[in-house]
């Protein structure tokens, strides 16, 4: 194979299979330089207010382009042809292995599109941003967005960097949309300090990587990786890799807002918007949590998706003072070519087999790791949220608790990521997906309230809501089937979520864990029932504007439309359950 | 069988479907929604007790067949199917005078609820949703929908208590909470062990057909023809069929099949393999060691116990009580007392012990412990209070301790040749407690609350000289405070006797103390009789409200004091509805005892040496 046969294989592997597979980025890509060059349609009133009014609506036309484009009622349906086209019957890369395309990837694209075009809605009805400022803000959205869909179909080192950043710079910008407000400048700052810290280190730790195994290509690396172990060489550089590890470890647990690593959370929410905080505590929970499912699962299983025959070579050419090692091992890979093929798959399949039991160890220490975050972190979120006056406050540390949840989801996809117990794996992914499936809507309906109510009494605090069953029912009715919904009480959508984050626990023998998130549970019940409690019990606060929310208007009916969902799919979870069913089936294959 | 499906889906769902109806009625006519309220507590009411009249069972089917053991008008349906949710529902001995009971109590205290003024219509919504929650516990059969009604009824509990209640309401309602959401977690988690642990398959092959089918009494054995008159496999073997090609485990929430391999005698094969002495540490999955060395079935026995015991409530998880029924509005207390203290009891007799009958053998006596601990500490602690609804409180403590007794009394074992009489006596025992507690205790609640409504308040000290102002009510608070004693003749002793004479088989001081309880309960109500109705004149405040009771009054009293007087004399009326379902509980548990009971409780090692022994004392018999 020449040089020239190789661009065009490329080329034409770009073309046929890559770009279409990427179409719902491209999409927005598109929509966000329609939005900027919108700006420029200034050239008198008529148009500029047309450019305004268009600016409020493009991000919604082409988020709705773009869901349509990743057809996940394609994809994910209950029993999907074995060969999907673009899909292959595991998953394809893109570009060259830089990214993943399978059905994890459409669950989580569906995700934060779906999210979007609710969000779009939602900040249409609630007049954040204003008009001036749609244009800058849906860019930001966008672009944030783009970011997000990178994370959950990372395969390569270089895009985990990538796309954190790319989710991350437009947050800190929108963290601090709210002109003229001290408090929203403070968290924009607070938020990119702490992010360009999370990031620099999180840098080195992929460079650690790189430099150790010589790949930033996560299959590649896990087949390193487990190369080393196997041959138990270059125990010297286990603490690099270690290292790396807790590095990388750093990036992710920022951008989950998990313990230590969590206090730009309520500075952040408190300051920004509620429509912002809803932004944050949804699509950029599920990408992060996207992206360490596949970090975890990228350096701890060799999927079927990477050719393993040359793998000697590759493990040789780590081994670089050893050449003459490497001429034997190519001679005789040149030999087992010759060999008929079926030979050549079981070969593979019991190497592949032998590394992914040599990266055992690895796959343990990530659980430890990330056992350990999830439990401070859930425990954490749940006590401090207890002193919370502020609601945007309280709210920022229960979504700190839920990641603590969805967190511990990942322990057992991890420990349990080997051919004997992958159903358990795959299991605890659909526990993931279909939380992160009713979290958004449980979530989004919770800001969506305080956003509402905040137009209402142009107040946030949890005291104003005194006594609000009494004047403004409706809204009093959803907020509290949010709440519970959060708490984990049947027969909402929250529930069904925490039975299927739990269940994998008792699959992979993760008692103290499963205890911690029961009594975590309990914990959390103070401080949502103090909101209820608030809303229906107390008497109505004297300082507070003689305003009610009607359910009878267009936030009234949207905030119905999206709180309908939390109860339906605690009765009737069928169809979401088999995506996320769907998206982990090809996983661990 | 459809029809089957729409009666109790109607009986449980009516309330719920009710509340909504309510939620829309105008806000200015109070009336109308306490009306409409009552008239759907009442049919409801009416249903069950239609369903319960004894009929041909020829003529129809729809009723509850005298006699029968097995789980009747049964239905499943699928709900989440990926995880095998059923819609899973079914009456039988234990259950169904249950659910009679509660429909009668709602329908009481609805009645009751006469006086509630304040945002009626929100009160009526929550009493419904309320009245859908406790007959769904008592109804479905499946345990995650077991588990959903059971926290349905939280949020409806704790408003009910948090605006209804007494001054400290908001205090006593978020303890309620707090206390059934801990259990409710301890019992989330050990329905996850025991759904990962339990295999269907084990019951579906040739040898278990039987247990299968008792495993699903929803499905028909009935195999239709087709067209061209072969025989088709009927619901029942197609579903046995798909359980056994199964390569999976094939994990259940179905309570009865879980029954079914929770007790070792189902699984024929692996107690062959036991008695053939070919051990090989391939143990029941429900034995196997998870956490600190203990078994799944002995970890899912403590925490789904734990859960239980606290809504019971027993010592010394029982702090909640005495709050939420001081503070709770009369018709809410009884509720409290009449129902949901026995859904802890009616989970206990339900799950505990047939689900994990090893965990149950192990700690029958830390069972029995904390029945009788709860019935002398809450007749000491009623002894001691000075409010009239605390005491009242207490005394329920001090009863339902009867329950967990006899629910806990192990009294089948070697020394007695594993005879389930006594072990019956005590279980029926508990359950007939639980009915006769049920009618006397809202009764109690409900005359505390008379007179509260007239004098506003209820201090001991402060009452007396009732039976000269107020003579029928005193005449038939008496009553019903004398059931409560356990008076020969009235409801309260039938339960009460069982249990005792069930626990002197089981352990003679067990037994001596909860008869010496008596002697505490007579001394209690005595007394408190007599500081309130005897005397010579009353002492308190507001004396110039007594009035005497009113028609209203009479008639929620009425039917308790008919009940209460009805089931002491004759006790049949509910023994004949519940003796055939408890009796086959006990027998069950009983032949499993006697089938495994040397190898409870033994690790491998010891199993292996229990078992040498018992091959060489079958050596020595042998010619």
């Amino acid at each position: 194979m020449n040089f020239v046969e190789l661009i065009e294989g490329f080329i034409r592997q770009t073309r046929e299979i890559s770009l279409p597979s990427f179409l719902p980025e491209l999409i927005l890509t598109g929509t966000i330089v329609a939005m900027l060059l919108l700006r420029i349609a200034s050239w008198n009133r008529i148009t500029e207010r047309a450019a305004q009014v268009l600016a409020a609506w493009l991000p919604l036309v082409g988020a709705c382009l773009a869901l349509a484009a990743t057809t996940p009622w394609f994809y994910l349906s209950d029993s999907p042809p074995a060969d999907l086209p673009n899909l292959g019957n595991v998953g394809q890369e893109l570009f060259g292995g830089m990214l993943i395309y399978d059905p994890l990837t459409i669950y989580f694209r569906s995700f934060l599109l779906l999210f979007v075009v609710l969000f779009v809605i939602f900040t249409q009805l609630s007049g954040i941003p204003d008009r001036e400022d749609a244009a800058d803000f849906y860019t930001l959205i966008l672009g944030s967005t783009i970011g997000m869909c990178l994370m959950a179909s990372a395969n390569h080192l270089l895009i985990v960097f990538l796309g954190v950043e790319m989710a991350s710079v437009p947050s800190y910008a929108l963290a601090g949309m709210l002109k003229g407000r001290r408090q929203a400048s403070e968290a924009a700052l607070k938020y990119a300090v702490y992010g360009a810290g999370a990031a620099g280190v999180m840098l080195y730790g992929i460079s650690l990587w790189c430099g150790v195994l010589g790949t930033a290509h996560l299959p590649t690396l896990a087949v390193r990786l487990g190369e080393m172990l196997q041959a138990g060489t270059y125990t010297d550089r286990y603490a690099a890799l270690v290292l790396g590890g807790l590095m990388i470890m750093v990036g992710l647990a920022f951008k989950l807002s998990a313990v230590p690593f969590h206090f730009w959370c309520p500075d952040v929410f408190e300051g920004a918007s509620a429509e912002v905080n809803a932004f944050l505590s949804v699509a950029s929970k599920g990408a992060a949590v996207a992206l360490l499912l596949r970090v975890g699962l990228g350096i701890g299983y060799v999927p079927t998706s990477v050719p393993l025959a040359p793998a000697t070579t590759s493990a040789a050419r780590v081994d670089n003072g050893q050449h003459t090692k490497l001429a034997a091992a190519t001679s005789e890979a040149r030999a087992t070519a010759r060999l008929i093929s079926s030979a050549k798959v079981s070969a593979a399949a019991d190497k592949r087999q032998a590394l992914n039991d040599a990266l055992s160890p690895v796959r343990s220490f990530a659980a430890w790791l990330v056992a350990a975050v999830a439990a401070i972190t859930c425990t954490f979120g749940n006590l401090a949220a207890y002193g919370q006056t502020n609601i945007k406050r309280l709210l920022a540390y229960s979504t700190i608790a839920h990641a603590g949840y969805l967190m511990m989801a990942v322990v057992p996809v991890l420990s349990q990521a080997s051919l004997t117990s992958a159903d358990a794996s795959r299991q605890a992914v659909l526990g993931i997906a279909f939380y992160i499936g009713a979290y958004l809507f449980m979530n989004l309906a919770a800001f969506a309230i305080v956003a509402f109510l905040r137009n209402t009494f142009h107040s946030e605090e949890i005291a104003t809501y005194g006594g609000l069953v009494r004047t403004s029912p409706g809204v009093t009715v959803c907020f509290i089937i949010v709440l519970l919904s959060l708490i984990g009480i049947p027969p909402m959508a929250g529930f069904l979520a925490k039975v299927l984050i739990f269940y994998p626990l008792v699959e992979g023998g993760h008692y103290t864990l499963l205890l911690i998130g029961g009594l975590n549970t309990v914990l959390s019940l103070f401080y949502y029932l103090r909101v209820i409690k608030v809303m229906t019990l107390d008497p109505e606060p004297e300082d507070r504007l003689p305003a009610h929310f009607s359910l009878v208007s267009l936030p009234g009916v949207y905030l119905v439309a999206i709180t309908l969902p939390v109860v339906i799919l605690g009765v009737a979870a069928g169809g979401l359950l088999e995506m996320a069913k769907a998206a982990a089936a090809r996983l661990l294959t | 069988m459809n029809t089957a499906v729409a009666l109790l889906s109607f009986i449980i769902f009516l309330p719920a479907l009710a509340a909504i109806v309510v939620a829309f009625l105008p806000k200015d006519k109070p009336e109308a929604a306490k009306l409409f309220t009552l008239f759907v507590t009442l049919v409801v009411f009416g249903v069950t007790l239609w369903v319960a009249i004894p009929r041909d069972p020829a003529s129809d089917s729809l009723h509850f067949a005298l006699g029968q053991p097995d789980m009747q008008l049964s239905v499943g349906l699928p709900w989440i199917e990926a995880f095998r949710i059923e819609y899973l529902l079914g009456l039988d001995g234990i259950s169904f005078p249950l659910v009679l009971l509660t429909a009668f109590i709602t329908l009481l205290s609805m009645w009751t609820s006469w006086n509630i003024t304040k945002y009626v219509k929100a009160y009526c919504v929550l009493f419904l949703i309320l009245e859908t929650g406790m007959l769904g516990v008592f109804i479905a059969l499946d345990f995650f929908l077991f588990y959903v009604f059971w926290e349905v009824m939280l949020l409806p509990m704790y408003f009910l208590i948090g605006v209804w209640g007494g001054p400290r309401r908001e205090y006593a309602a978020i303890k309620f909470f707090l206390y059934t959401l801990l259990g409710s977690v301890f019992m989330l988690i050990a329905i996850l062990m025991l759904y990962f642990s339990s295999d269907l398959r084990q019951l579906a092959t040739e040898k278990n057909v039987a247990l299968f089918a008792a495993a699903h009494p929803h499905l028909s054995n009935d195999a239709g023809k087709d067209a061209d008159g072969q025989p088709l496999d009927s619901p029942l073997m197609q579903k046995f069929k798909e359980v056994q090609a199964s390569e999976h485990p094939w994990h259940t929430f179905n309570i009865l099949a879980l029954q079914q391999i929770g007790q070792h005698t189902n699984d024929a094969e692996w107690l062959e393999r036991l008695r053939a002495g070919g051990y090989d540490g391939d143990k029941h999955p429900f034995d196997e060691a998870v956490f600190l060395g203990k078994s799944v079935q002995w970890w899912a026995f403590v925490l789904l116990f734990i859960g239980f015991a606290i809504k019971v409530p027993s010592v010394p998880l029982h702090t909640w009580l005495p709050d939420a029924h001081v503070e709770a509005p009369t018709p809410i207390s009884m509720i409290l007392a009449g129902v949901l203290l026995k859904m802890g009891g009616y989970g206990i007799l339900r799950i505990c012990y047939p689900i994990c009958p090893a965990a149950g053998y192990e700690l029958a006596w830390a069972v029995c412990g904390v029945g009788v601990v709860s019935m002398v500490y809450g007749a000491f602690a009623a002894l001691a209070q000075k409010d009239f609804k605390r005491l009242v409180a207490y005394s329920s403590v001090s009863h339902m301790g009867y329950v967990v007794l006899g629910l806990g009394v192990w009294s089948a074992t070697q020394a007695n040749g594993f005879n389930p009489y006594y072990w019956e006596q005590g279980v029926t025992g508990a359950m007939f407690q639980m009915i006769a507690h049920g009618i006397s205790s809202p009764g109690m609640f409900f005359l505390v609350g008379v007179v509260y409504d007239r004098v506003h308040h209820r201090n001991l000290d402060e009452f007396g000289g009732l039976f000269g102002r107020m003579p029928l009510y005193s005449g038939l608070a008496i009553v019903i405070f004398f059931a409560g004693l356990g008076l020969p003749g009235l409801c309260g002793f039938i339960g009460e006797v069982l249990v005792t004479l069930s626990a002197w088989n089981f352990s003679k001081v067990l037994a001596v103390i909860s008869a010496g309880v008596v002697i505490l309960t007579a001394a209690y109500i005595l007394w408190t009789i007599q500081r309130v109705y005897l005397g010579p004149e009353y002492k308190g405040p507001h004396g110039d409200h007594l009035t005497p009771i009113t028609p209203r009054e009479v008639a929620i009293v009425a039917p308790l004091v008919v009940t209460s007087i009805v089931l002491g004399v004759y006790p049949p009326a509910m023994l004949d509805y519940l003796k055939p379902s408890v009796d086959k509980t006990v027998v069950e548990l009983a032949t499993w005892t006697k089938d495994v009971q040397p190898y409870i409780g033994l690790d491998e090692e010891q199993m292996e040496e229990a078992q040498e022994e018992e091959k060489a004392k079958t050596a020595a018999l042998l010619p």
